[in-house]
């Protein structure tokens, strides 16, 4: 068998593709909102800008009427978004957001344009994002997001499950890892983690617990983790027999 | 004789049972027995366990238990600088380690705007398809190896295997954890007369289908075992999320090669197979089917690669911050859709790293399809779902 050259021409321009064709959405972001907010009374969405060049901005739905706005936007037969590829949290901490602005002020007499910097203080919160496409006419993504008031142990939304059942295991997972509690999910229970487990293990703030075993021959700071983890036990008889640095399979 | 003798004596004189006759009834019917399947156990594919309630042999209740092998990937990758997180992606679905490079190049390619040089992204998807056929041959030996041809026809497809994993490690050094692709390219070119050896091998790949092929298609087990076996509908699919072959066998026609057109997928010309009943054997079939078009993309891509740079020089290696925003991209894994959304603070690090496993979202119907068939089929059905637990669990 002949082998093939390795490096041939390229191929004409006329034939180069065209970039990615990701958001390929019907209509714009304005008008999905305006027609949710027109087809579901009383719900509340903004837009958020993403600013990066992915260009993907997404819809932050309001959570009292969020499965009412994930229906429309699934039922809809221009949008038909039946395909929810990917639903995750985020934890925001508590944020201050500088903007720079530029605003004319009159200064002795003169106008002149100076920078004013406003500080915008966001509480932090947590954020169950969901990435929809339609499986029905080919575009995608919608990006939609509910947040919760705050980063309490409680922390609530409404679980799009019903809607879309492909957010099962990825709405449990975000329970899991985060600690949202999903209103109306049928089968709420901690997915990677044990059922034991206590503590939300993605949260920005998670501390690991200091119960794994220390190496052989600790040194720095793990050794002075190992110093705390085995002082004296007064308590337990022979306990304290069991020092730094000892083999524990000694010989008697 | 003596022995004989002395029994029968024995037997004779011994008087008949005082016992009331059995019922044909029990305590223990209509009961429901739960077993625990896993997470040990060579079909589950890795440590993955189900609670399973059992009528007789009859699945009547099915919960898949996961977090066996979770390390929380996402957390290292949050703590890891963005190109620090590219050789744990092989570790993710360690079958398909290129396609998870791919993925996640291409998202943080989104989220810091990077172009890629024509000759890498022909690579990557030599790579890609490479890694498709390697996935899916040796998922088939894993399926038939489940319904209890062992060994043989799981050699043969890593026969194959072996041949492409070959290949991967004279491109970049490792058989399964490549780590190859980079923010804007390709880690480094292809050595002398890698390309003729890869042309080679695929060019004989059709040889090993045929040959495969015919051990599944009209084979009378393999019809019994997956016909009508594990059924699921086109409506129920679509709405939990399933993608990949387990989606196109029951007739959704969503390629995410065709749909979002990313790499240079739109220069080749290929079809995407489709399935007609959603069973067991339809997934199978898949697979095979899927194995002739990439060998078709591969043949068109030996032909039209270019020369030039296989990098984009522009991209930061060191101190390497994309600005400020989020990203999400997606590519048509082997298993599905693999897609990494990513926020970026404008730090080194992600401020948000999230893999989005194909084989986990799959199992979201693992119960539907399992109810109402017995044991071994739950075996089956598993095994056609395709699951990696280094990605399901993460």
């Amino acid at each position: 068998m002949a082998a093939k050259p390795q490096i041939v021409p390229s191929p004409p321009k006329a034939f180069r593709a065209d970039p990615p064709a990701f958001l390929v959405t019907m209509e714009s972001l304005q008008e999905i909102k305006a027609r949710a907010e027109a087809a579901v009374s009383g719900a509340k969405i903004d837009i958020v800008p993403n600013p990066g060049p992915a260009n993907q901005p997404s819809l932050l739905i309001d959570n009292g009427h969020a499965a009412a706005v994930a229906r429309f936007l699934r039922d809809d037969p221009a949008l038909r978004l039946d395909f929810c590829s990917n639903a995750t949290g985020v934890d925001w901490l508590d944020r201050t957001i500088k903007k720079t602005v530029k605003v004319k002020k009159v200064v002795d007499g003169v106008e002149k344009e100076v920078e004013e910097t406003t500080e915008e203080k966001i509480p932090g919160h947590l954020e169950a994002v969901y990435h929809l496409c339609s499986m029905t006419h080919k575009h995608g993504p919608v990006i939609i997001r509910m947040r919760t008031a705050d980063r309490a142990e409680g922390a609530r939304l409404p679980s799009l499950t019903p809607v879309w059942r492909s957010a099962e295991f990825q709405e449990r997972e975000i329970f899991d890892l985060y600690g949202v509690r999903f209103d109306g999910h049928p089968d709420l229970r901690r997915i990677l983690m044990w059922d034991e487990f206590v503590d939300h293990p993605m949260r920005k703030d998670y501390r690991d617990p200091d119960d794994y075993e220390y190496e052989p021959t600790p040194h720095d700071e793990v050794l002075e983790k190992a110093t705390k983890h085995y002082a004296a036990r007064p308590q337990l008889d022979g306990a304290e027999a069991l020092r730094i640095g000892e083999s524990v399979n000694r010989d008697p | 004789m003596n022995r004989e003798s002395k029994m029968s004596a024995t037997i004779q004189t011994l008087e008949p049972p005082e016992r009331p006759p059995t019922t044909m009834t029990s305590r223990l019917d209509g009961e429901l027995m739960e077993v625990s399947m896993g997470p040990q156990h060579p079909s589950t594919h890795g440590v993955f366990r189900m609670n399973v309630a059992l009528e007789g042999e009859i699945v009547r209740k099915l919960k898949p238990v996961f977090g066996y092998l979770h390390r929380n990937h996402e957390k290292i990758g949050e703590n890891t600088s963005y190109l620090g997180s590219m050789p744990y992606t092989d570790r993710l679905d360690y079958f398909c380690s290129m396609t998870n490079n791919w993925a996640y190049a291409l998202s943080v390619e989104k989220l810091a705007g990077i172009e890629v040089p024509e000759r890498a992204e022909y690579l990557r998807v030599i790579l890609a398809e490479l890694t498709r056929l390697q996935n899916h041959a040796s998922l088939l030996g894993f399926l038939l190896s489940d319904m209890g041809a062992w060994g043989t026809p799981l050699m043969y497809a890593f026969r194959e295997r072996e041949k492409i994993l070959d290949l991967f490690e004279s491109l970049s050094g490792s058989r399964m954890m490549c780590d190859y692709m980079r923010f804007g390219g390709c880690r480094c070119d292809t050595p002398p007369g890698w390309m003729e050896r890869a042309n080679k091998i695929v060019d004989v790949f059709p040889r090993f289908l045929d040959e495969f092929e015919k051990l599944i298609v009209e084979n009378e087990i393999v019809i019994a075992r997956t016909q009508e076996v594990g059924k699921l509908s086109a409506e129920l699919a679509i709405n939990a999320g399933i993608t990949g072959p387990m989606l196109r066998a029951c007739g959704v026609n969503y390629d995410i090669r065709k749909v979002d057109g990313y790499g240079f997928y739109p220069r080749f010309k290929f079809r995407v197979p489709l399935g007609e009943h959603g069973d067991t054997y339809d997934r199978l079939m898949m697979r095979a089917l899927e194995m002739r078009e990439s060998v078709g993309i591969l043949q068109q891509a030996f032909e039209q690669i270019p020369a030039g740079p296989i990098v984009n020089p522009k991209v930061k290696i060191r101190a390497f911050r994309p600005p400020v925003g989020e990203a999400y991209g997606r590519i048509e894994g082997p298993k599905g859709e693999l897609g990494f959304y990513l926020i970026s603070d404008g730090g080194t690090n992600p401020y948000r790293y999230r893999v989005r496993p194909p084989s986990f979202i799959n199992l979201t119907l693992l119960e539907d399809l399992c109810l109402g068939h017995t044991v071994a089929d739950v075996m089956v059905i598993l095994g056609s779902v395709d699951i990696v637990m280094g990605e399901v669990d993460r």
